[in-house]
This record gives structure tokens, C-alpha cells and sequence, in this order.
């Protein structure tokens, strides 16, 4: 028996592929080697009565054109917006965070009154920055050394977007993508803390420091995202994460999708240059007019195709295609609610991020001792408490508590990590919060703590990196995954790509399955229904 | 009043460069500069009796080719030593030609991959040098783009075929140490390329963007020499050059601001009170002196200044100068080469990480000359002076005095490493810190490039957007010194093509 379209791995780009496709009428499987679903968008139970988003762990940029297209709220996915948001810092003090920009901009001005004014410079700034790169998600990059015409009319209308602006704001939007974050930042605000705040962003998943150039391009990928229109806000998904990847896969199957999961794929077939289906880790085959991977491109084509149905050069390339892991995760059930020395119960800070790290040379050298192969003991951390208002998550009273960490790599010293190195990891990261809540220790019932290491052994992410490669420019737009072959297309007909390794890249946004679905029904002579990328500018 | 067509600001190579363009073109042309002499970071210094060295930069690498035959430099008295051969020394030592060239002492496979690097990055190199001569064009329509050569150079680019043209843009941006270790194995030579690729940058082999720099450093000129009797002989040939094309030179004659009438220049004003009344001033020296100090914020508007102010210039390097009292030892390497200690890409990359917070690093990297071996002149017979550029040096630490002895320090233990027995000979050790290099040559932050040289301010970003051009909105004020497009080093590039463009009279 043959399908249309056998996607390789349930993770949310590959569940989107998936969704669309079957909608256009395509007889879809996904095969997933977990027994569950959901990649690293993943709600799962390890602790009896406690929900955790095991990954991912917040939602903004997931596109709001394609949770309309495929029903996802119709499908059970709610997202709860979250306000606020602290910094706790080393003198006792705080620095509050809200929703609210006048808030914000009073909190500011307790800090810094200077800064406070600036606040308002730099959000115009960002904005107009994100206003301008947001439609390039939902559009397959062109190839810049192809003469073909849809190459050369996608460059011209980018062309002539970028002429829209004036020479200022062209200069300024350069100096932006390539400049770092730390830099950036030193352009507007003077109040340390309100720096090591606003940097958070271009950190997060990425293998770069707060100092590094490039840097404030990623505070850009994690702005771009909205939630009920309002850009650059976050929410949670009721029910964790994995709450996306259920809607996914209740939309795929209602358009009569299948998935298997349990048995992982051992390796695409492939006949005289065309993929014909794969072979999976019990021997069992399945054709497939079209195979597409979810996996990394590293994963898809180092591991499960052979090397001879590939041209040297593209393996060449993939396999300098970087994908060092730069963060870790913890995952704790909590008896109750953690008491802040700096902050009354019940504070609204409380429901967004608490970050424990006050300045940016802090962060900048956790990003040294990564570099040197050890992860750091003074750790950024980007801690969540979701159950601060999604209580669907945890018994009543009770809490779960996420915690982000950076910097963690791949190997320590060269050498594969060992449980006591995750264990002291762990330790490094309780340690921090437990100084600005006391006792927060004591109220630990279940800790699950996760390195590059765990990422790539469950998930299959290689070396743990979360974005399924770098946001680097050289792995970017036209060079994402590999020069050449940025249009989800692989040097072997009919296998394609959909994963975070494509264009725009990682985050749970689903833009990547998105656009490989458009091109892969282009090629089909397939139309769909999709909405226009630009309505909701 | 004494008149002139144009007043040239700061007698460094560029503004030497510059007023000799405008005077060999029929301008009337006045250049003053602050010190006693012309040169700028182009200088030979006694920094201990009897011994004397190039005082801030020490190897030539160009200069710019337009400005060489134009100011007929070797007829003027420049005499270059033979050019230098780099070493990586140890017990198995390594060789390089040039900036960028042939290699020896390597292992077969590193040998077949540094061929195909240095091929395909030399290429890239030769494609975006004519850049370096080029006024950089700017992403405004009524802007004076020089269409004819962009139109060129853009054909070059996709002439080199769809491969090369894609691994162009994927490396536009890249850093110089992913470029080094998908390739190569060697470390000496991945610790000399990360050394000379960093060479002057505020950053690591590991920050992204860095392989741009290194290739506009190559290709900034493929070969390396050291003028004899220091650099200052540059500046002297220089001076000549522009003396005989008529420019009046005044040393010792400090502006104090540039004088302006109806929002136009009509001259400057020297800290004596002396005027000069000129038609048009170009600045040589740091854009943002020239806009904050002596134009002053109340002829510019708000958002100008602030884009002005936020240029980055933060240098990164020492100067070290020794006097020795004999011949060092390095292991099979001869004091005629320029010895680069690197031994890493990490070596390179952990000398950088502290500077970033201000701090000292504890083994520095450094490139090492010694001018007495080409030109014994400069020391007394037997004698020897070691000029080295070391890596990295903070440029805003909390305590200067305190960085600097550690600086010293650290620096010393690392030669003493590399040359045992080296210590005993020092008779005298001077380093000038960044901050010593910005109190005494003038250049904000101790940048030689007056402004970091980072793809945030290049071409049309540089020294930043609207001023690219050379002009700016003030009518008759031109800049055209290093923190202009290209940049620094001994090359006048910048002020060459600034002087050109005024000779075509572009308007804002």
C-alpha cells in the first residue's frame, strides 16, 4: 500500500506539513519512533497529577494564519496571554515586567529615568524592524544565483520592500541583523538591568553570547510572533505544549491522516534518485509517492540516507551545517507556590518569566564557559510557572515550574555528558532560585533535568540544539539548511524537508511546515486554501 | 586672514593623502595637525635612549596603490625592507609569505585543504578590493551611486559561477573559526589565520562576521614590509610628496573648531585664535570629534548626533616596544620574520573573552617585528629593538595603571616562553594600552580604525548612515579619515577617496 505522503517525525512542522497536505487531498501517514507525539512541542506526565511541557515551553510565534487554517482552536488549542515578568537582581532589588507599555515604562523610570524614555524609541524601533521581516516567514526564500523567474521576481519584491524605507531606516535595519545584541541595547538604555532584561531574547536557543554580532537578530526571531494580534506577546498553550501538537494531530486525522507512532524510520528508500518510502526500525516498509522530513537535516541526511544517493558536495555541506546545542531544561512539580524574598505572593510578575540574571557580562560569561566546554555555574535561567494560570496543568495548590537554562553544550571537555554532570547541572540551577526564594528547595516533589544530551537521545535533536540549527546569517533565509537547497527540496526527488533546519527556522511557529507544504503542493499541481501571510500585518 | 580652497584636518596618511589629491589638482590647500609632527599613528619614536621604533603601527601592508604612485613615495626618500616572511615558531615551525600566502611546514592533508581555503578566499578578496577604492554607495535614491563600478563589481560576483557566488553569500557573515575548523587541523595555522583575522577588530575568532574583516585585510595589500627608520619615514615621504604638490603644512597647530556662517564652513579656528578661512574643511581625524567637538551639536540635528555618538570605537590592541641589549633566540625562526605567538584559534579566542569585561587577558596573543634586523640604525650596534602588536588589551578597565602593569606582565611571561633568555636582555619596556594609544594619538578609544571596523559600520554604515560619502550635511565639511570607508592602517585609501569626491562636488 502507498501514500502520498509519508512524513517522517510527529513534531509540530511535520504535523502542519502533514495537516495541509491532507487537506488538499493527499493520503498522508506520519511516522513517529516515540510512542507519543509531538517532537519538542510535548505535554507529557512524569510525575503522577503533573501535566509538564517537557520542551517548549511558551508559545508566541506559532502562526496565527495557520491555527485558522487548520481549526486548531476548533481542535481544543487555547492560548492563555501571560503578563509580566521579573528580573531578580543581586542587590534584593527587582526589575518588574508588564504587558502594559505605560507600566513598563514606569517600572523603568524606578530604574532608570532616562531609560524610561528611550523605552519608547526602542519599541518603535523593533516593531518597524519585525513589520518588515515578518511577511519573509511565509515566503520560500529565493535562490540568489538562480536566473529563474520566480527567483528573480521574489528578489525584486524584496527589492523593492526594502526601498520602501528610508536610507536610515535601511541602515538601521543592517546595523540591526548583524550587529549584537549587547551593542544594540547600549544605543538606547543606560540601567544594566534593564539590558540584561531586554537581551533575554537574543539568547535564548541560540549557541551565541549576548555580545556576539548577529545576536540582536535573534531577539528578533522571538519577537516576531503575536498572540490575538498583539505582537511580540506570549502565551501559554491550556494543557502545556503539547496541547499544539494534539490540536495538530486531531485536525490531520478529522482530514483523514493517519499517524504511527511507536516505531522510528530506519532509513529512506530511495530508487534511481527518487525516494519511494522508508524502512522502519522493526523492518516493516512503507511506499510513499513523496517522503518529508521533519528531522534535522543533519539527522535526514548523515543518518537515514545513504551516502552514495547524495552528491559529496551537499554532504559536505550539511555536515557543516552547525547545530551545537547551547541550553538545557528543568522540569519541576512543586508542593506549592515558591515565596519570592523580593516580590509579595501573588504579584502579577509572577506569572511571566523570572530570570535570575542581572546584568549582561553575567550571561556573556555563562556564553564563555560554553565556549569552553563546561556549563556554567552562574547559568541564565528563563523560569515559567504556567500553573500560575493554566491550572488544568497540576492537582489543585499545586505548581509546575519550567526552567529554561543556557548555557549548557553538547560535550564537557570533549567527552559525552554523565549523570553526575546532569545532576550537578541540575543542582547549579536550583541553587540560583532557591537564593532569591528561600525554601524553594524544600518544595521540590519531582525534578526531571535535561541536557543537550537528553534532547538529542529523546527528541532528535542533534547535539540538543533547539532551533534544529544555528540562527546564524550563514545558515539563514537562502543559506538554510544548505546553500542550494533552500526551497525544502533535497538533491533526491521527492524527499523533502519540513523541519526548524529549513527557512525561517526553529521556535514552535510552524512557519517551516507551512511554507514546505505550499511547495510541495506547488509541485503536485495541488492548490490549496491558504491564508494570505500578509492579512494579518 | 590666511585663505585657502581647503583645509585639511589632521596630517595622519589620510589627510596627507588627501591634501595631496586636492593640491595635485589645482586646489589651494592648508593641512593642520595637532602635534610638532606630521604621521599621526605613522610615526618613529626614541621610547628609550639610543633606541627607536614605529611608535603605533609597524608594518606596512599596501599602502593604498593610487596614493603610492601618486605621491611618488620611494621618490621622496620611503625605503621599504624586503618583504616579510611570517613565522610560526616552535620546534616544528611554520612559514607564511604575505598576508594571505604560500604556507610552509604543513601535513599533506592540511596542505590540499589550506590550497583549495586560500585559493577560494583569495579570490573573494581580489573580488571586493576594488570595494576599498570605491566610494561606498548608499540605499538612497537621489544618492551620487557610482553605478558604472558597482555595476562591475556586482558582474565579477556573479561571473565566479553559481558554487563560488553561493558559498559567497554563506560565508559573507560567517566567523573566521567555523570557516578554519570545517577545513583544517593544523592549529598553528589555525591560530595564525584567527590571529591575523582579528588583527585590530574588537573581536573573537568566534564572533560572527569575522571572516569579513579578515578578507578586507586581505585585501588590503599581499604583501607585508617595514619602512626603514620606523614609520615615521612614511609620514616624512609623505610630507614631502604633499609639500611638492604645493599644500602648506602647519604642525603644532591644533584646530580648536571648525567656524561656520549660515550653516556653511567658512574655515577653522586654531587653539591660538588664529583663523584660516577655507571654502571646504576636511577632517582626517575621528568623525566623531570632528561633528561632537568642533562643529558642535547646535549646527547638527538630534537624530544626526545620536547616530554620531553611537559609532562604536573600542580598540583591542597594545603597542609593546623593548629594548634589548642583545639578539633573543626563537626557535628556528630569524628576527627578520614577523613572528606571530598564536598557537590556537582557542588561544586567540580566550585572549579576547576578558577584554570584554574590561580585564586583562593571562596569555596574550601578538604579532612581533624587529626593525633593528632590517635597519640597524634604530638601536645601538648589537642591540635590538622588539615591536609587537598584542592581543587583546582593554580599552575602558577600571583601573589603567593597574591593567596596564598586569598587561606587561602577561605579555612578557608569554615572550619568555616563546624566547627563553629573552628578559635578561630588556633594558627598557614601554606598552601603550588602548587608552594610552587615544591620549596620545588622538584616536577615540584607542581604535586604529577611528571607529570599530565591524560589518555594523562599513561601507555605507561607515562611519555611519548618511555620512558614507565622504560629505556630510553640513555643506563644505568632508571626513576623510579612518573612520571613513575603508577604514585604517598606512594606506590613505580613505582620504584619497574622500579628496576625490570633493573634487567632484557631490552634494549631500
Amino acid at each position: 500500500m502507498t501514500c502520498d505522503a509519508l512524513i517522517i517525525g510527529a513534531g509540530h512542522n511535520g504535523l502542519v506539513t502533514a495537516c495541509y497536505l491532507a487537506r488538499a487531498g493527499m493520503k498522508v501517514t506520519v511516522a513517529e519512533k516515540n510512542d507519543w507525539i509531538g517532537g519538542a512541542a510535548v505535554s507529557r506526565e512524569l510525575y503522577p497529577g503533573f501535566t509538564y511541557s517537557n520542551c517548549s515551553y511558551v508559545c508566541s510565534l506559532f502562526r496565527p494564519e495557520i491555527m485558522r487554517d487548520l481549526e486548531l482552536p476548533r481542535y481544543g488549542l487555547q492560548i492563555l496571554p501571560y503578563e509580566g515578568g521579573v528580573v531578580f537582581m543581586e542587590n534584593g532589588d527587582y526589575l518588574g515586567m508588564f504587558r502594559d507599555h505605560d507600566a513598563n515604562r514606569r517600572e523603568f523610570a524606578r530604574h532608570s529615568p532616562r531609560d524610561a524614555e528611550a523605552y519608547d524609541r526602542y519599541s518603535r524601533d523593533i516593531m518597524r524592524h519585525c513589520r518588515f521581516i515578518r511577511p519573509l516567514l511565509m515566503r520560500t526564500p529565493p535562490d540568489p544565483s538562480s536566473f529563474k523567474p520566480r527567483d528573480l521576481s521574489e528578489l525584486a519584491y524584496l527589492g523593492r520592500k526594502a526601498m520602501e524605507l528610508s536610507e536610515v531606516q535601511i541602515s538601521d535595519m543592517i546595523r540591526f541583523w548583524t550587529m549584537s545584541i549587547s551593542d544594540f541595547l547600549d544605543g538606547y538604555f543606560e540601567s544594566p538591568v534593564i539590558k540584561a532584561y531586554l537581551a533575554v531574547s537574543a539568547i535564548i536557543g541560540t549557541a551565541l553570547g549576548p555580545m556576539s554580532p548577529g545576536s540582536a537578530y535573534v531577539l528578533l526571531h522571538h519577537y516576531m510572533g503575536d498572540v490575538d494580534g498583539n505582537v511580540g506577546a506570549w502565551g501559554f498553550a491550556r494543557g502545556g505544549m503539547g496541547a499544539i501538537t494534539q490540536a495538530l494531530k486531531a485536525s490531520l486525522e478529522a482530514s483523514g491522516g493517519t499517524i504511527k507512532a511507536g516505531h522510528g524510520v530506519e532509513k529512506v528508500l530511495v530508487r534511481n534518485g527518487r525516494a519511494v518510502g522508508v524502512e522502519l526500525d522493526n523492518g516493516e516498509t512503507l511506499h510513499a509517492t513523496r517522503v518529508i522530513s521533519n528531522m534535522d537535516v543533519r539527522r535526514t541526511f548523515l543518518k537515514h540516507v545513504a551516502a552514495d544517493e547524495l552528491p559529496s558536495d551537499f554532504v559536505r555541506q550539511v555536515k557543516r551545517f552547525k547545530t551545537r546545542g547551547s541550553s538545557g531544561k528543568l522540569n519541576i512539580a512543586l508542593d506549592a507556590a515558591p515565596k519570592f524574598t523580593a516580590l509579595p505572593e501573588g504579584a502579577p510578575n509572577l506569572r511571566g518569566d523570572l530570570h535570575f540574571t542581572d546584568t549582561v557580562e553575567r550571561m556573556e560569561r555563562a556564553y564563555d564557559d560554553w565556549k569552553s566546554g563546561h556549563f556554567t555555574r552562574d547559568p541564565f535561567q528563563d523560569v515559567m510557572i504556567p500553573t500560575m494560570i493554566d491550572p488544568t496543568m497540576t492537582p489543585p495548590g499545586k505548581h509546575f515550574m519550567s526552567c529554561f537554562v543556557q548555557y549548557a553544550p553538547p560535550r564537557i571537555e570533549g567527552r559525552d555528558w554523565t549523570d553526575a554532570d546532569r545532576d550537578a547541572f541540575g543542582q547549579a540551577c536550583v541553587n540560583q532560585i532557591n537564593r532569591f526564594a528561600p525554601g524553594f528547595k524544600d518544595l521540590i516533589l519531582h525534578m526531571e533535568v535535561r541536557t543537550p544530551r537528553e534532547l538529542e537521545a529523546e527528541v532528535g535533536l542533534t547535539e540538543g540544539n533547539i532551533f534544529q540549527g544555528e540562527l546564524t546569517f550563514d545558515q539563514l533565509l537562502f543559506n538554510r539548511p544548505v546553500p542550494g537547497y533552500a526551497q525544502y527540496r533535497s538533491p533526491i526527488k521527492a524527499l523533502w524537508m519540513c523541519g526548524s533546519s529549513t527557512h525561517p527556522g526553529g521556535g514552535v511557529m510552524g512557519a517551516p511546515g507551512r511554507n514546505a507544504a505550499a511547495e510541495i503542493l506547488r509541485d503536485a499541481r495541488m492548490g490549496i486554501d491558504m491564508s494570505d501571510a500578509y492579512a494579518v500585518l | 586672514m590666511p585663505s585657502s580652497d581647503v583645509i585639511v584636518i589632521g596630517g595622519g596618511p589620510n589627510g596627507l593623502a588627501a591634501a595631496t589629491r586636492l593640491a595635485q589638482s589645482g586646489r589651494r590647500v592648508t593641512l593642520v595637525e595637532a602635534q610638532p609632527q606630521v604621521g599621526g599613528g605613522a610615526a618613529t619614536t626614541e621610547f628609550h635612549t639610543g633606541y627607536r621604533t614605529s611608535a603605533l603601527a609597524h608594518i606596512l601592508q599596501g599602502p593604498d596603490a593610487r596614493v603610492a604612485s601618486a605621491m611618488k613615495l620611494d621618490a621622496h626618500g620611503l625605503r621599504l625592507s624586503t618583504p616579510l616572511t611570517t613565522a610560526v615558531p616552535g620546534i616544528d615551525p611554520l612559514t607564511m609569505q604575505g598576508t594571505f600566502g604560500k604556507v610552509s611546514g604543513l601535513a599533506a592533508t592540511d596542505l590540499a585543504a589550506w590550497s583549495e581555503l586560500q585559493e577560494r578566499l583569495t579570490r573573494f578578496a581580489r573580488l571586493l578590493a576594488p570595494m576599498r577604492q570605491m566610494t561606498p554607495p548608499r540605499p538612497a535614491a537621489k544618492a551620487g551611486n557610482d553605478l558604472w563600478n558597482l555595476g562591475k563589481l556586482g558582474l565579477s560576483l556573479r561571473s565566479m559561477g553559481k558554487v563560488e557566488f553561493r558559498e559567497l553569500l554563506r560565508m559573507l557573515l560567517i566567523n573566521v573559526a567555523d570557516v578554519l575548523e570545517d577545513d583544517l587541523t593544523d592549529d598553528r595555522l589555525m591560530g595564525l589565520l584567527a590571529f591575523d583575522a582579528t588583527l585590530g577588530a574588537w573581536a573573537g575568532p568566534r564572533s560572527p562576521n569575522s571572516l569579513i574583516v579578515y578578507l578586507n585585510r586581505i585585501a588590503a595589500g599581499e604583501t607585508l614590509t617595514l619602512p626603514m627608520g620606523g614609520m615615521g619615514s612614511v609620514a616624512a615621504a609623505m610630507r614631502k610628496a604633499a609639500e611638492a604638490a604645493g599644500v602648506t603644512v602647519l604642525t603644532g597647530s591644533p584646530v580648536d573648531r571648525i567656524d561656520m556662517a549660515a550653516d556653511i564652513v567658512i574655515g577653522v579656528t586654531l587653539a591660538n585664535g588664529e583663523n584660516f578661512a577655507a571654502g571646504a574643511v576636511l577632517s582626517a581625524i575621528c568623525p566623531r570629534r570632528t561633528l561632537e567637538t568642533l562643529v558642535g551639536p547646535r549646527y547638527l540635528d538630534t537624530g544626526f548626533i545620536r547616530r554620531a555618538r553611537a559609532i562604536k570605537s573600542r580598540g583591542g590592541a597594545a603597542k609593546l616596544h623593548l629594548a634589548l641589549t642583545g639578539a633573543p633566540h626563537f626557535p628556528a625562526a630569524d628576527l627578520t620574520w614577523r613572528i606571530v605567538l598564536a598557537p590556537s584559534v582557542n588561544a586567540v579566542e580566550n585572549a579576547f573573552n576578558p577584554v570584554k569585561y574590561g580585564e586583562v587577558p593571562d596569555a596574550p596573543v601578538m604579532e612581533i617585528t624587529f626593525p633593528t634586523a632590517h635597519d640597524p640604525s634604530l638601536a645601538p650596534s648589537g642591540h635590538h629593538v622588539l615591536s609587537a602588536v598584542v592581543q587583546f588589551a582593554p580599552h575602558a578597565p577600571k583601573d589603567r595603571d593597574a591593567a596596564r602593569a598586569q598587561m606587561l606582565q602577561n605579555t612578557l611571561n608569554v615572550l619568555e616562553t616563546a624566547a627563553p633568555g629573552l628578559r635578561p636582555l630588556i633594558a627598557h619596556a614601554e606598552i601603550l594600552m588602548p587608552y594610552d594609544i587615544e591620549d596620545r594619538f588622538g584616536m577615540s578609544g584607542g581604535s586604529w580604525h577611528h571607529g570599530d571596523l565591524a560589518v555594523e559600520q562599513m561601507l555605507f554604515l561607515r562611519p555611519f548612515a548618511g555620512v558614507s560619502q565622504y560629505n556630510t550635511p553640513i555643506p563644505g565639511l568632508w571626513l576623510g579619515g579612518a573612520g571613513s570607508h575603508p577604514g585604517g592602517g598606512i594606506s590613505g585609501a580613505a582620504g584619497w577617496n574622500a579628496a576625490t569626491q570633493l573634487l567632484q562636488g557631490a552634494k549631500p
